[in-house]
């Protein structure tokens, strides 16, 4: 059977240059990163990645991403379970709000914070009269993080729980189950791998947020600075190796997310056909 | 994909059988309420204080107005480009098996997974003049960094995974017969693709363009390092709000982030109806 593009020579065309401009735009930069990070040899890679300001940013970075995901956890959860199990006015509408962080630039959701609990804000300034900062510190670059992350896990669950259905969960019901046992032990299960993929990809937006962060940090050398604003001071600095070595680390947790995600679809493609 | 929970979703309408409706609609409007909408009211507050011709002012300073030029026109370009690019991908991917299939496709993700900041800084090295692309285009008289070339190159790097993403889907769901009566009819390659194929893609492309377009507008992080950052030429509008809150010009920031956010929301919105005026129309052509 004949289908379209099936011919030896288009289907040689368009695989090569597919893969070509692939190479050129995704691989190459790839490569160039860690290409810089170790342009100076292995120990000039580790002097940079363990100088005493890196690790203090790459601890912040994993502090705000610890205290992120379980947040989104909570609130991706409880609105996939509203949305797809329950039908009441408003449902689009909750559907709708949790994209906006996604249609927001980054830069104004940092701004939105910063209007409302910057010491100039309605809030912040009540705050300020308690001697409560959170702009410029590290409250601040949580509230922003969990703002950009806060869609992932729910964008993930929704779609599968609205295709799996609720029959499940309605036959554990008349089995008299209590709520948390059902999810424990019927909808936990059906959605685990969505939901370990909703923490992955808020773990890569967390690590890496730039914009939103940029806004409200401040970029304390050692205080307040993540992993994306110290690289972002060293390149400016024009410690270029520096700034790749922490470029480097970034790069790698992107990388763990790839083949999170192409192993958690493998597995999902076995399982469809041993169904 | 709402299609398919359709007859589900109208089957389990009139009651609630499971529990949980309280604490999972408390969280969810707590969350909702306090992270996404309570933050948009110091925005409001803050315009509240300026008047109509002071907004205006503001939103149409010179400087801001070649802002808004260069983020569009470039952003546009960038969505082009992917537009072609994405649909050559998504083809390829779904369409064809060789060596390194899966490689390819697990890389079509690397921009999402990829902090802003790290290709921010890897683009800009590379395109540099001393950096291995910038040594091989600048003696061919292109320039990409510090100019708009390069501003639409981080914004397409950025944007790369929604039109591939958007398109595989439905080019996998269509089915061979598409094919077959088409090549029967004794159409060749390219007008078969043309009258038969873009027709079913064209929604899921114009969709994942729009996202595409979206996600340029508001980049910040990819594109600061690349652009060179001059005042009527290379200057983006995020970097413009940014320049206003380094100067205290909160009122200034306020202002224009509203026009950014303004746009954003209006074209999600517009995406949103579209997407959905399309899986209806399908649906009711489908019985």
């Amino acid at each position: 059977m004949q289908r379209i593009g099936d011919a030896p020579a288009v289907r040689r065309g368009l695989i090569l240059a597919a893969v070509a401009l692939s190479a050129l735009f995704l691989l190459l930069p790839l490569v160039a990163i860690f290409a810089q990070a170790f342009a100076q040899g292995m120990a000039v890679f580790w002097t940079n990645v363990s100088n005493e300001y890196t690790v203090a940013a790459i601890g912040l970075t994993l502090f705000i991403t610890v205290l992120t995901i379980p947040v989104c956890l909570v609130f991706g959860v409880a609105l996939a379970w509203l949305v797809t199990r329950f039908q009441f006015p408003g449902r689009r509408v909750l559907q709708t709000l949790i994209d906006i962080p996604f249609a927001v630039s980054p830069v104004v959701a940092g701004l939105i914070y910063l209007l409302l609990y910057g010491r100039n804000g309605w809030l912040g300034g009540l705050l300020d009269g308690h001697d409560i900062q959170l702009m410029f510190a590290w409250p601040g670059i949580l509230m922003v993080t969990i703002f950009v992350t806060c869609p992932f896990v729910a964008r993930e669950l929704i779609p599968l729980m609205q295709a799996q259905g609720s029959r499940e969960e309605e036959a554990a019901v008349t089995l008299g189950a209590p709520g948390w046992t059902i999810f424990r032990r019927v909808t936990l299960p059906n959605i685990r791998w969505a939901l370990l993929y909703g923490v992955i990809l808020t773990n890569a937006r967390a690590v890496g947020e730039f914009g939103a962060v940029s806004v409200v940090s401040g970029a304390i050398r050692g205080q307040t600075n993540t992993l994306p604003l110290h690289l972002e001071q060293l390149y400016q600095d024009y410690n270029t190796v520096g700034a790749f070595a922490s470029a480097a680390l970034l790069a790698l947790i992107a990388l763990l997310t790839l083949a999170a995600k192409a192993g958690l679809e493998w597995r999902a493609a076995r399982q469809e056909a041993h169904a | 994909m709402s299609t398919r929970a359709l007859p589900f979703a109208i089957g389990s309408a009139p009651k609630r059988v499971l529990p949980g409706f309280g604490l999972s609609l408390g969280v969810s409007l707590l969350f909702i309420s306090l992270v996404l909408l309570l933050p948009m009211t110091g925005l409001f507050g803050q315009l509240a204080g300026l008047s109509l011709a002071e907004y205006w002012a503001i939103i149409s300073d010179g400087r801001v107005v070649a802002s808004y030029t260069v983020t569009i026109g470039a952003a546009a370009v960038a969505a082009l480009v992917n537009g072609a690019f994405g649909l050559l991908l998504a083809w390829v991917l779904v369409r064809y098996e060789f060596p390194g299939k899966r490689l390819l496709d697990a890389l079509m993700d690397l921009p999402f997974a990829l902090p802003t900041a790290v290709a921010g800084i890897t683009l800009a090295t590379l395109y540099s003049s001393n950096g291995w692309m910038g040594r091989l285009l600048e003696p061919l008289g292109l320039q990409v960094a510090y100019t708009w070339v390069g501003i639409a190159l981080a914004m397409a790097f950025t944007s790369i995974p929604f039109v591939v993403r958007t398109v595989q889907p439905v080019l996998e769901d269509l089915p061979v017969e598409v094919d077959e009566a088409a090549l029967t009819l004794g159409a060749n390659d390219g007008t078969a693709f043309r009258r038969v194929i873009l027709p079913h893609l064209w929604p899921a492309l114009v969709t994942g363009t729009g996202l595409a377009f979206v996600r340029s507008l508001g980049e910040f992080g990819a594109i600061i390092f690349i652009a060179g950052n001059m005042p009527y030429e290379t200057e983006i509008t995020a970097l413009m709000i940014f320049v206003r809150l380094q100067e205290y010009d909160y009122a200034g920031a306020s202002a224009i982030a509203s026009v950014v956010l303004f746009v954003s929301l209006a074209l999600l919105l517009a995406i949103n109806i579209w997407q959905g005026r399309f899986i209806k129309r399908l649906h009711g052509g489908g019985g």
